[in-house]
């Protein structure tokens, strides 16, 4: 059973109950429904089938967002044989909302970078609610920097609502952190694999986005603005949010055919959150995948391609071929 | 200038925002429009920048073909096709900026200058790929590139193609770097969002005009995020030269002139 249920998941909710309730009572019952748990738990799984293959972006971003969905942490915990955190800009100081580190997957050291929401209340505020600040940006540039001298690939997980919007943020330069990130990252002659996990907010989640590959989990949204501040600024007559999701084209499938995305990372029926180690062995896989198809390509052209990649996003869209 | 912009009606009386004093258009006209009571910097036309700028005014477009293109089929409360078409009304432009080649002193620059009255300056595919075209030109002609800044952020109309023009012109300008001419990014009021933490924020010397709202969060999200008041002057570029996010502060009657130094300085070799 998940903890938290989102508003379209009420059936689904409804059949876990008693399917719980039977499972806890079944042991002392001598007539225990087995039958009635079997039949409960194909209804379950068809409602969860039902329901997650039918998602509307809206629904989409609620499921990115999931409080149970699994972090940047949890990946780092299933999918790394070693992981060494390191801290701080050394310009100002160490921001929560952006975890990286020295990493080893199998016989492949990396640097890993991601983004953190947190899950509890404390976590939350001491991580910012993932949303980070120069300082993280510029945490995790060191550490590309480290990647690339000492010829280390890249791993980022994106995860985030957005770069913070306040005061100490904008005084220590937000824009400039972002704009930093991006260019420096475009010119670094290490692969570079990004997994959006959850919400790819903007210019926040850009920061650490522009690399070679892009690969998105089933459930994860990719947008330039929120649902819920586009239709503020856009509609202004409490239209919903669900309006703005769907024009936005913020999923995973509609960035695959806009081009933005590689590949999709499918999730089991109900969300990553219901079976967090499968979904972490999808990811290792494709990052392996595609690290190992980039460590062909001689590190110099490396660079070289991901600006050719960027420069090229959209030019079959506007000019299709004939 | 015809090429650019059709005549917009002139107003005899304009209200200044800085000091709210009601002025005589044409004295702010005469003065670069420059509020001669208070100093205020009115946001300037495309036209009006080229004339303070370049040489007699005059600029050899580059990549005006280059138009818009729905690629979403977004829909608002109006199409976004409709309001392109008002924005190239109002303004009498193609889109959000205009690019190519003119003289500063006698010596060849690339220019882009940015319209912030054609949908908030904001950045779809077509300003990130004339942006992004402007440097490369520039770097084929090894020289050096002027850009000035006006923009709320992306173009949302265009989705996540929007959001990649960030990535885009950032890869332009990383290949430019490459051939050590200069990039001087004029930040004019205002610069934010996806165009301030992309090019505008990349520039070897930035510099902005006084008073200048920049910043990557706009005043009022940051306002209803943290639930406080900002103090005065909060992301003015005054502030940001305070903390050191700039490099110089140029008011209008200096702006040319500062620009010729500055490239000249970073041209020039003993010979
Ligand atoms: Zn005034």
């Amino acid at each position: 059973m998940t903890l938290h249920y989102l508003p379209f998941e009420s059936d689904i909710e409804e059949t876990e109950r008693k399917l719980h309730d039977l499972e806890l009572a079944a042991p002392g019952y001598p007539n225990a429904p087995a039958k009635d748990i079997q039949h409960l738990r194909e209804r379950l799984q068809r409602q969860l089938r039902d329901v997650y293959e039918n998602l509307t972006p809206w629904q989409k971003t609620l499921v990115a967002r999931h409080p149970d969905r699994p972090q940047a942490q949890d990946y780092v915990a299933e999918i790394c044989d070693e992981f060494v955190e390191m801290h701080g800009d050394r310009l100002f100081g160490d921001d929560f909302s952006i975890v990286g580190g020295l990493a080893r997957i199998g016989d492949q050291p990396l640097v890993v970078v991601g983004q953190q929401k947190g899950r509890t209340t404390k976590e939350k505020t001491q991580r910012n609610f993932g949303m980070p600040q120069p300082e993280g940006y510029r945490k995790a540039l060191r550490l590309f920097r480290i990647a690339e001298r000492f010829r280390k690939p890249i791993l980022t997980l994106v995860d985030t609502p957005g770069a913070y919007p306040g005061v100490g943020a904008e005084e220590r330069g937000q824009a400039e952190a972002i704009a930093r990130n991006i260019l420096e990252m475009l010119a670094l002659k290490v692969p570079i694999v990004t997994v959006v996990i959850g919400e790819g907010g903007s210019g926040g989640a850009l920061a650490l986005a522009a690399g070679d590959r892009l690969l998105m989990m089933e459930h994860a949204v990719y947008s330039v603005i929120s649902p819920e501040a586009c239709v503020a600024i856009l509609w202004k007559d409490g239209e919903s949010p669900d309006r703005a999701a769907s024009e936005l084209k913020l999923t995973a499938g509609d960035l695959q055919r806009l081009g933005v995305a590689d590949e999709i990372l499918p999730e089991p029926p109900g969300g990553a959150h219901r079976d967090p180690a499968a979904v972490a062995r999808t990811v290792k896989e494709a990052v392996l995948r595609h690290l190992s198809a980039l460590r062909e390509r001689p590190f110099e052209a490396l660079a070289r391609e991901r600006q050719d990649r960027f420069r090229r996003v959209g030019d079959t869209l506007v000019n299709p071929p004939s | 200038m015809g090429l650019f912009e059709k005549s917009i009606p002139q107003e005899l009386w304009v209200k200044c925002e800085g000091c709210h004093e009601v002025i005589f258009k044409k004295e702010v006209d005469r003065g670069m429009g420059v509020c001669p009571k208070c100093q205020y910097h009115f946001r300037l036309t495309v036209t009006e920048r080229l004339q303070m700028v370049l040489d007699d005014g005059a600029l050899v477009e580059w990549d005006a073909t280059i138009g818009t293109t729905d690629i979403l089929g977004f829909r608002d409360t109006t199409t976004y096709p409709d309001r392109i078409e008002q924005a190239q009304k109002k303004t009498g432009l193609t889109e959000a900026v205009v690019t190519g080649e003119g003289r500063i002193m006698n010596r060849a620059v690339a220019v882009g200058v940015m319209d912030f009255r054609f949908m908030g300056g904001s950045m779809g595919y077509a300003v990130g790929e004339r942006i992004s075209r402007l440097f490369d030109r520039a770097r084929e002609r090894d020289c050096p590139v002027v850009l000035f800044s006006a923009s709320g952020g992306a173009r949302m109309q265009e989705g996540i193609i929007s959001l990649m023009q960030m990535a885009k012109t950032s890869a332009a300008v990383s290949r430019f770097r490459e051939v050590g001419k200069p990039f001087v990014s004029v930040l004019t009021d205002p610069t934010a969002g996806g165009v301030a933490a992309s090019f505008a924020f990349q520039g070897d010397v930035i510099m902005a005009e006084p008073r200048a709202l920049i910043g990557f969060a706009g005043p009022r999200v940051i306002e209803q995020t943290i639930k406080v008041r900002l103090p005065n002057g909060f992301q003015r570029a005054e502030f940001l030269l305070e903390h050191g996010m700039i490099d110089l502060i140029v008011a209008r009657p200096n702006l040319k002139t500062t620009l010729d130094t500055l490239l000249r300085l970073l041209s020039h070799t003993p010979s």
